[in-house]
């Protein structure tokens, strides 16, 4: 017993030392560098954000976006371990320090930053939520799911956001909570539920797995504004900027015309933006704790905005969604990154 | 030798067993203290550098999200996620219930048939126990949950169950009835006095003979007709909902009575055993006060309940009561293996009980039924009753896994959807943890209550 006990208070005592060691430290910069590579908590399974192919390799804009800070930070995009995390976990595992950042189509929301001590670093996708039913239903509304069983995954700002709608609406329903996107679309899928809701996004990329496309249908409301974007914890400003940079970065880049083909024919030119972009005219790296040339190392490896969007999600996938509010502001969408200077 | 004994050795004070063991256990007893204090200090002070709320505020906000199965009032727009643990709890509590009675009657029933001398009984009883007990839970919820209840039909080709009423039995097939079946019960009692093969053939047309006189009679008085209004499909079992009336109340308080007269009917009937050695017929006598005295005053004052049938509305029936699947395979899941492991607890209890006992109980004259009710199953029920306790505290832990097919349960509403909507990790585990930590202390108490019972008195 007496062992036993010893045993414990020796445990208990590492874990408390290692628990402070990372809590007074927080350079998460640091620790990446120091471990070799990042830790980025991204989605198990949904097609164009993070999934992995038939060789184990992690695709998805989500996924690009890791890639992209892990590019910045060691000028190679194959050092970044993917943690698949399910809705339930994804915050916990963020708070306690098992990640570095959260790319997993997360929802930004005020209670998130407030109240679990988060920080979201941008919007890598606009989003929102909507419904998909079987065609054979003959529903072309929301409106008219008065009564059905709709099932969600739990966790999410969309299980929040189905309660308001149908409140709301003065509508009956019946939510059937899963723990994980899988269990809820098979559950949709061998006809418990009459619908099944999420991102409108999530929506396109679950319906190519049910084989049939054509059996269902994505019902037009959009109940929600669904912003999803990379995730930080709170208390490491640095770490936070470079995540929100690595995203800015490909955004400029796609305003600038530079993409993975042409970013060494780009960085000659004479265009200062370019080149502050590039890292050939001053500094912009050093504020970061990052080399001058962090962005041409980013759209070297991974590419810009708009080439990542079209491969994984775009007309280049096979989910083929329109750039529509993510577009560039200047060419009628809302994405929109302030200058590198 | 004798010597040596009695020397006592010179011990300083510091060194007494006494006094050093109280010095040292203060001592660990500090240290662990300052560990535990510096680990929740610890924690909280981190938590609140990044933010984590650490306190238990959240427990009076409103939800905003909804549940499909709750015991008491609960909604998305006015509920807390204080009132959300409770729906949560309670769920839980009610497929643990539920599960515990299915599993500890199947497990019973497995259990002595295993021990059957009939083949055929024996070996699927243990076929039952090696398969159900051998597989994982988690994986046997999958398949009840996926491969049973997901190929039911749809709301709108549910299979509805037809509806049963009966009519008054006419007087002559009801004597033509009761003379076949009575001799079809005079062949078994026969067969009991004759031996070799004609104890078969005497038994099945006995056998024969009471199942033609009751399926006569039945198909005389019972006549299947509409729809009782009791639906299966893939929403799940849907049934009438009883609803009180005027005349429920009579209905009720015969049952009451009949309950409360059955069991002093019960104690004086034992009294009277004690007494005489005389037996009443108890079972028989409180058949008639719990069925019989409310069914007199259906007669008298007419139905107890109106029914309200549920009705296809839309995507669902509306109105009615409805087991949901999840809650169906969940319960189906746990009771199952559970079962499989009590039934090998009784067999256990009652292979322990010396075959002796069984000899000395015929001795005395007493039947097979009667030996291993008043004698076998009083002592095995010794043995059975720790293990049995602890198959109780898993079942309820591995409700648990009810996150995995969209059951409500504590864990899937409280530890899932609050912790992830608040935040608050360390608080809703902790009351999460503290919760189970009750339930089976609690189980555990009671069941040590009925152990002490069970147990053998010395005088």
């Amino acid at each position: 017993m007496k062992r036993l006990v010893a045993t414990f208070a020796i445990a208990a005592a590492g874990m408390i030392a290692a628990g402070s060691a990372s809590a007074q430290s927080g350079k998460t910069l640091e620790q990446i560098k120091q471990r070799g590579f990042l830790i980025c908590g991204t989605n198990p399974g949904l097609a164009g954000f993070g999934l992995p192919d038939s060789q184990g390799n992690w695709t998805g804009i989500d996924v690009d976006l890791c890639r992209g800070i892990t590019a910045a930070i060691f000028n190679d995009p194959t050092k970044v371990k993917f943690v698949p995390m399910t809705a339930k976990d994804r915050f916990t595992a963020l708070q306690s320090g098992e990640i570095d950042v959260l790319a997993r189509n997360g929802t930004w929301t005020q209670s998130r930053e407030a109240d679990l001590g988060l920080l979201f670093a941008g919007v890598n996708y606009y989003d929102g939520q909507g419904f998909m039913v079987r065609k054979k239903l003959g529903v072309n509304s929301a409106l008219e799911l008065n009564g059905a069983s709709v099932c969600v995954q739990q966790g999410t700002t969309t299980e929040l956001n189905l309660a308001d709608f149908f409140r709301s609406n003065n509508l009956k329903y019946e939510g059937i909570a899963f723990a994980t996107s899988d269990e809820a679309l098979k559950a949709y899928d061998s006809g418990r539920c009459d619908a099944y809701t999420t991102d409108a996004s999530g929506l396109y990329a679950e319906r190519v797995k049910l084989g049939a496309v054509d059996d269902h249908v994505v019902l037009p409301e959009v109940i929600s504004k669904e912003p999803l974007g990379p995730a930080v914890r709170q208390g490491d400003a640095q770490w936070f900027n470079i995540v929100r940079w690595t995203h800015f970065a490909m955004i400029n880049a796609e305003e600038l015309g530079v993409t993975k083909a042409n970013v060494d024919e780009k960085a000659k030119t004479n265009s200062p933006e370019i080149k502050r972009l590039l890292g050939s005219e001053g500094d912009f790296g050093k504020g970061l704790g990052l080399t001058p040339d962090w962005s041409y190392r980013i759209v070297k490896h991974v590419g810009n905005y708009g080439e990542v969007f079209e491969k994984n999600v775009g007309e280049g996938s096979r989910l083929k969604i329109r750039r529509g509010l993510n577009n560039l502001w200047t060419k009628g969408g809302i994405q929109y990154a302030p200058p590198i200077r | 030798m004798s010597d040596i004994q009695m020397r006592q050795p010179h011990v300083p004070w510091w060194n007494e067993p006494k006094n050093r063991g109280f010095v040292y256990q203060s001592l660990l007893f500090i240290v662990l203290a300052f560990l535990i204090w510096s680990a929740v200090d610890n924690a909280s002070t981190n938590m609140r550098a990044r933010g984590i709320p650490t306190d238990f505020s959240f427990w009076n906000r409103t939800a905003g999200f909804d549940v499909n199965l709750t015991l008491i009032e609960f909604s998305a727009a006015a509920s807390t996620y204080g009132q959300a643990f409770w729906v949560g709890l309670l769920n839980t509590l009610m497929v643990s219930v539920v599960s515990i009675i299915f599993a500890t009657i199947l497990g019973f029933g497995i259990g002595i048939a295993r021990l059957s001398s009939n083949w055929i009984v024996a070996k699927l009883a243990t076929a039952y126990v090696e398969t159900l007990r051998n597989l994982p839970l988690l994986l046997q919820l999958l398949f009840w949950y996926n491969a049973v209840l997901k190929p039911l039909p749809g709301p709108r080709d549910s299979v509805s169950v037809p509806n049963i009423s009966f009519v008054t039995p006419d007087i002559v097939p009801t004597i033509v009835c009761a003379f076949i079946g009575g001799v079809g019960y005079a062949a078994t009692r026969y067969a009991r006095t004759i031996g070799g093969v004609a104890v078969i053939v005497a038994n099945a047309i006995g056998a024969l003979l009471m199942l033609t006189a009751v399926a006569i009679w039945l198909s005389g008085v019972v006549r299947f007709s509409g729809k009782a209004g009791i639906y299966l499909n893939n929403r799940g079992l849907i049934f009438p909902e009883f609803v009180e009336t005027a005349d429920t109340w009579p209905f009720a308080i015969a049952l009451v009575v009949g309950i409360v007269g059955s069991l002093a009917f019960r104690h004086w009937a034992r009294g009277v055993q004690k007494e005489t050695g005389d037996q009443m017929p108890v079972a028989l006598v409180a058949m008639g006060l719990i069925f019989g005295l409310p069914l007199l005053t259906t007669l008298v004052f007419g139905a107890p309940f109106d029914l309200a049938r549920p009705e296809l509305r839309g995507f669902n029936f509306v109105g009615g009561t409805r087991i949901l699947p999840e809650f169906a395979a969940l319960m189906f899941g746990l009771s199952l293996y559970t079962a499989s492991f009590i039934a090998e607890i009784v067999r256990a209890g009652i292979l322990a009980v010396n075959k002796g006992q069984t000899e000395a109980s015929s001795a005395l004259g007493l039947t097979r039924a009667q030996g291993l009710k008043l004698v076998v199953v009083p002592q095995a029920m010794r043995v059975i009753i720790p293990p049995l306790t602890n198959q109780f505290l898993n079942l309820t832990k591995n409700s648990s896994l009810a996150v995995f097919i969209g059951y409500p349960d504590l864990v899937q509403v409280f530890a899932g959807t609050v912790l992830n909507q608040t935040g608050a990790a360390v608080q809703v585990i902790a009351i999460t943890m503290a919760v189970y930590l009750v339930i089976s202390l609690v189980t555990s108490f009671v069941m040590d209550i009925y152990n002490k019972r069970m147990a053998l008195v010395e005088r």
